[in-house]
């Protein structure tokens, strides 16, 4: 299926959102969203993920 | 002579006595009419004519000057009152807490719906407090001041140095060497010498933080490192400020406003730590395109002026990325984490 991830389309085969960071190749000290919608990273394993899902994957900045 | 002395006396006497404007000049006119009457009826060479000096045609002259004068302001204070009719929002009065300069100077906000005479005073009264002087301090920094911030401080222990000028345009190239405090204190009080700015030469400390947050209702954080990031969230998360806080990277932005006071999510509760390393490198590592911290910078200072005048809707709770390369604003809900280790104890009023 095919998800938006950061603002880019992506093809994949995850379910959840703990499936989707680890086949992106995120670490776990990220936040996420779904649809625009905060998802703390305990309910990232529970959270499923379909078609047309707006994914955000956000790493803290430092700059300044 | 007399006649001078004469009229001298009687706006003097006016004044003490509290007389309206418009009697005293009556009085005058009435002395001058007197004169002029003396001049047509005595005849030439009497004692009072001498006394009153000079000859009829001088006095009906000075007559025409005044009519002129005193026409010529009527006329322009009514072109005055005509043009200020035309503006739809009411002008506070010249009497409040600004003079005519700083009216003119924030008219352009007065005239705003959602800002007004009200919203410039709670501008003037409010103290702001932005950490770091760098790329997104420069315009923050600089739109605080324009807009009549009353109170700024700016706490940074850095320097200028060129490689900063890329993108922190509130320093320039002849204050490079100088710390950045005093160059962003330079550059706001140019810009506005009616604001005061307090430069802090130091990097905050979380020694320093409490009582140096409870002086201030708002705090910005523009700073350029991690630690300092989840100390200012601590920090104003203890003192109950709320935090407009905003990062940068390469050609991409994050804006927030943290106040579990209110509700809202701390920066915490979003970011708990600092990220494993490589993933979030510093600007002088990874690159950063210059004009990406005057529009998060700004946006900062908009968010600012929108949370002291009560304008709009605040960023309470979303957090916004501005993505400049593939030029999209995407806006992500924010919810506070339970059992956030910063303000897991905080229980908004209300």
């Amino acid at each position: 299926m095919t998800i938006t991830l950061n603002g880019a389309p992506l093809q994949t085969g995850a379910t959840t959102l703990a499936d989707l960071l680890h086949e992106a190749g995120f670490g776990p000290k990220v936040a996420t969203a779904r649809n625009g919608a905060f998802v703390p990273a305990g309910l990232r394993a529970s959270t499923p993920i379909t078609e047309g899902d707006r994914i955000e994957v956000l790493a803290p900045m430092q700059g300044g | 002579m007399t006649v001078l002395l004469a009229a001298l006396a009687l706006v003097a006497l006016g004044y003490v006595a509290g007389l309206p404007r418009r009697l005293i000049g009556l009085m005058l006119v009435m002395l001058w009419l007197a004169v002029v009457l003396a001049h047509l009826v005595l005849p030439e060479g009497t004692g009072l004519l001498r006394a009153t000096g000079g000859n009829l045609r001088g006095w009906l002259a000075l007559g025409v000057v005044v009519v002129v004068v005193l026409g010529y302001r009527a006329g322009v204070s009514r072109l005055r009152k005509g043009a200020l009719a035309s503006v739809a929002t009411p002008v506070p009065p010249a009497s409040g807490p600004f003079s005519d300069t700083e009216l003119d100077r924030y008219a352009r906000h007065i005239v705003l719906r959602e800002v007004g005479g009200a919203g410039q005073r709670r501008l003037k009264g409010a103290r702001v407090l932005v950490v770091g002087a760098g790329g997104l301090g420069s315009p923050a920094l600089l739109y605080l001041a324009a807009a009549g911030v009353g109170t700024i401080g700016v706490i940074d222990d850095d320097t200028v140095s060129n490689s900063n000028l890329q993108r922190q345009v509130i320093h320039s190239d002849a204050r490079i060497g100088m710390p950045k405090v005093f160059s962003a204190q330079a550059a706001m009080t140019a810009l506005n010498p009616f604001v005061t700015v307090r430069p802090y030469n130091r990097r905050l400390t979380a020694d320093e933080a409490p009582a140096l947050f409870a002086d201030y209702d708002l705090i910005l954080d523009g700073s350029d490192n991690f630690p300092t990031r989840l100390l200012v969230n601590a920090a104003a998360v203890a003192a109950g400020k709320p935090l407009i806080s905003g990062a940068i990277a390469q050609w991409e932005g994050q804006l927030g406003l943290f106040d579990p006071a209110s509700g809202a999510p701390c920066y915490a509760c979003i970011f708990p730590e600092a990220p494993a390393e490589g993933l979030a490198p510093a600007c002088a590592e990874a690159g950063v395109m210059g004009a990406l911290p005057g529009v998060v910078g700004a946006m900062m200072a908009a968010e600012a002026i929108k949370e002291i005048t009560g304008a709009g809707q605040s960023l309470r709770g979303r957090l916004l990325i501005y993505d400049a390369l593939w030029r999209e604003n995407r806006t992500v809900g924010l919810k506070r984490r339970a059992g956030c280790a910063v303000c897991g104890g905080v229980h908004p009023a209300g």
